[in-house]
């Protein structure tokens, strides 16, 4: 296997494909990071500002309020699912494309 | 260091138990407290055998810090799980959930989101550039020497924090559950400590941090079933029969004072379930959420974790499976806390400890059968057994990382330049360990007594104000330097603390004297006026009632009178101030923010070109993990 210093980072960095899926990943992690902060933040707020809401209840006892700090649980779950999914089918195969190819031409240069 | 020599440190170990702690009343009565030890001798000679297991696989500062890489993304889940659930998360938050309805669920919350943090910015590319400590991340294209000293600086403040309130809150929870002395409590959590990390390394606190894990769930499910069990798995019956409780409806009553006045008993049942009880002050708590969920993905110890893995998908693998085992975790940890405000009481269960957390043992003991029984005792025994590993795990998980800060980034790094024998590294490792363990039990006894429940929020403070800021931006952002990194490190760590000192998180004598003199003042006009009363009281009913009301406020005066007499000469906080000088008890919302504009502006301030040639480097790295496994093993 090549030694770190043989890798021609510029080189991967300037790869058209690399630099494609860099702004995918960085579009979809910001996406998905910003939605996450939102909708946290939203329970706190929520439970401070918008308590009338909250305490409607909508299943016997159980209110808005518990339904939402649940929520919070299946959307945190929901998240971490989705970005693993995405991660495995596109990003891992693509980086390992690039890898590949990267190796490829090390060894060809030796 | 050879397994013989972990045999001798076991036996000797062994002797030091049997040689006697000295007992105090705690929650297990003492003819129960046989089974305690039977429970924790078998949970602690489990552990024992996996660090002898352990310390036969530990050779090198590899194997000793990160366990090589060779932990699977299923087990490092578990670690996770194991190294994250605290004592106070896993025993406070049934106990605010049991006294507060509402407002304790909603604090839970914030404790999963943090792994969103994690698992989308920090784990993979952490695994990707990272070797073993926090301060690895931050040197690969910045100056060495420099980021290694500030890195190294804040992880041993964060873990130090961390781990006395570990240390303390062990201490007291021991001795509440069953009443061994609070400084024998501190060396036997340290003691156990040091054996598992110095012998074992980070195999051994792994498999700790798992069988711990294990045990927690297990016992969390078994005690959901019993209380949810009654009223056949659904969620609107089991709150229906919550918020029916009279205990429940009391303790409403009682939170809410004069204003429950005109309510009706289902009215205050229901209000158990609305927010409001707990949390007056949403800032703080937006201020703390914002601690929390970026702060998680700047601890050093759960970073740490990341390296022991062999690929980034690994460690996306086990971020998810720590996510599903915290989230569920704390799922569960509703119907502990809700079961036991409804089968204990509050009322039971501040009796025990005022702040609640032994909501979840005594619910335990209930199920089994309660005080008096046998089977209550031995789940109360298993309970307090796994809230015992519990802080033995994560305080291993905290001194290795702050053991690795001060031999890897310190000592190899900063004083001998790299320039060290792969033996030596190992030397260093466990000497450090030595070191640190031993101020944790040192720092332990000498803060007995003291209120440390802020110092988890302080530590999560710093890992977000300061490590976080760092690690993002070096990560992310191809102008940071040696300079911002520096720089954040000394703004965050500094504000963080400096917010906390004036904050009303402090003593403050002179606010305290006035309102216990209030009390001496008020209790001079009214006791005469209940001795009237009691004199003229028609029967004797009347009369102990109105002997009980004197009895209360004679407390209340003896209570204020000690205070007048401890601050008597003392009118300013440790810092000097008279009162607050900043309203919020969690300085996040000012400093983190503050964290980064500082990165920023001394990254600005300081251009250096190697750097950003280094970017390329560092950005193919961490996107692609090309040759990470090759870095790991350097």
């Amino acid at each position: 296997m090549a030694e770190l210093s043989q890798v021609n980072w510029k080189a991967i960095d300037e790869d058209p494909r690399f630099q494609a899926l860099h702004r995918k990943k960085t579009m979809f992690l910001w996406g998905l990071m910003v939605f996450s902060m939102v909708y946290y933040f939203l329970l706190p707020i929520g439970a401070a500002y918008f308590q009338d809401l909250f305490k409607i209840k909508v299943w016997g006892p159980v209110n808005v309020g518990i339904v939402f700090a649940l929520s919070e649980f299946v959307v945190a779950w929901g998240l971490a699912w989705i970005y693993s999914h995405r991660a495995n089918a596109v990003f891992d195969v693509e980086a390992a494309a690039i890898v590949r190819d990267a190796e490829k031409s090390m060894g060809g240069r030796k | 260091m050879s397994s013989r020599r972990f045999a001798v440190f076991a036996g000797l170990l062994s002797l030091f138990a049997i040689a006697g702690p000295a007992f105090a009343q705690g929650a297990v009565p003492d003819r129960f407290r046989w089974l305690t030890f039977v429970v924790f001798g078998a949970i602690i000679a489990l552990t024992m055998y996996v660090t002898y297991l352990a310390a036969k696989r530990v050779k090198t500062a590899s194997d000793f810090y990160v366990a090589s890489g060779g932990v699977s993304g299923l087990q490092n889940g578990w670690a996770i799980a194991g190294d994250y659930l605290s004592a106070a998360s896993f025993l406070g938050i049934a106990g605010l959930i049991s006294l507060y309805g509402y407002d304790g669920f909603m604090y839970s919350v914030g404790w999963l989101v943090a792994y969103i943090t994690v698992l989308l910015v920090i784990a993979e590319p952490c695994r990707n550039i990272g070797k073993y400590t926090l301060s690895d991340i931050l040197a690969y294209r910045n100056d060495p020497k420099k980021v290694r000293i500030v890195g190294a600086l804040s992880t041993i403040t964060v873990s130090t924090f961390y781990l006395t309130a570990q240390m303390v809150g062990g201490g007291v929870l021991v001795k509440t559950l069953i009443g061994i002395d609070y400084e024998i409590s501190v060396i036997v959590v340290g003691v156990l400590m040091l054996g598992y990390v110095l012998f074992g390394g980070m195999v051994a606190t792994t498999w700790v941090q798992i069988i711990k894990a294990v045990l927690l769930v297990c016992a969390s499910i078994l005690l959901v079933m019993f209380v949810w069990t009654p009223y056949g798995f659904s969620l609107p019956a089991f709150l229906t029969a919550v918020i029916g409780d009279a205990k429940v409806q009391a303790q409403v009553a009682s939170l809410l004072g004069d204003a429950s006045k005109n309510m009706t008993a289902a009215e205050l049942g229901q209000r158990f379930l609305e927010p409001g009880l707990l949390f007056k002050a949403p800032i703080d708590q937006i201020s703390l959420g914002m601690a929390l969920v970026l702060g998680t993905a700047g601890m050093p110890h759960i970073l740490m974790r990341f390296f022991t893995v062999p690929t980034a998908q690994d460690a996306r693998k086990s971020v998810i499976w720590a996510m599903a085992i915290i989230g569920g975790f704390y799922v569960l940890t509703l119907f502990l806390g809700m079961g036991a405000a409804m089968n204990v009481g509050a009322v039971n269960i501040k009796a025990v400890d005022a702040g609640g957390n032994m909501a979840g043992p005594l619910l335990a003991q209930w199920v089994g059968g309660g005080p008096e029984s046998m089977l209550g005792n031995l789940f109360l025994a298993f309970v307090a057994a796994v809230a015992f590993a519990t802080i033995v795990a994560v305080v291993a998980g905290l001194v290795l990382a702050a053991a690795s800060a001060m031999a890897h980034d310190l000592w190899v790094g900063v004083i001998r330049s790299e320039h060290v024998t792969p033996q030596e590294q190992v030397k260093a490792a466990r000497i450090a360990t030595v070191i640190v363990g031993a101020m944790a039990i040192t720092i332990g006894i000498a803060a007995k007594g003291q209120n440390v429940a802020h110092l988890v929020a302080l530590a999560f403070a710093v890992a977000s104000s300061a490590n976080f800021p760092c690690v993002l931006l070096t990560l992310f952002w191809k102008k940071c330097n040696t300079g911002g990194i520096v720089l954040g490190m000394i703004v965050g760590t500094l504000t963080a603390i400096g917010l906390v000192l004036v904050s009303p998180n402090m003593t403050y004598p002179a606010a305290l004297k006035a309102s216990a003199q209030k009390v001496v003042d008020a209790a001079a006009v009214t006791k005469p006026k209940l001795e009237a009363d009691l004199a003229a009281a028609p029967d004797d009913e009347a009369k102990a009632k109105v002997a009980k009301a004197i009895g209360t406020l004679d407390k209340s005066v003896a209570g204020a009178q000690a205070t007048l007499t401890t601050y008597k000469d003392d009118n300013t906080s440790l810092v000097g101030l008279t009162k607050p000088w900043f309203e919020l008890r969690n300085p996040g919302l000012y400093s983190i923010p503050l964290g980064f504009l500082a990165v920023i502006i001394g990254s600005l301030l300081y251009r250096d070109k190697r750097a950003e040639d280094m970017w390329d480097e560092l950005y193919v790295r961490q996107n692609t993990g090309i040759l990470a496994t090759k870095a790991a093993a350097h």
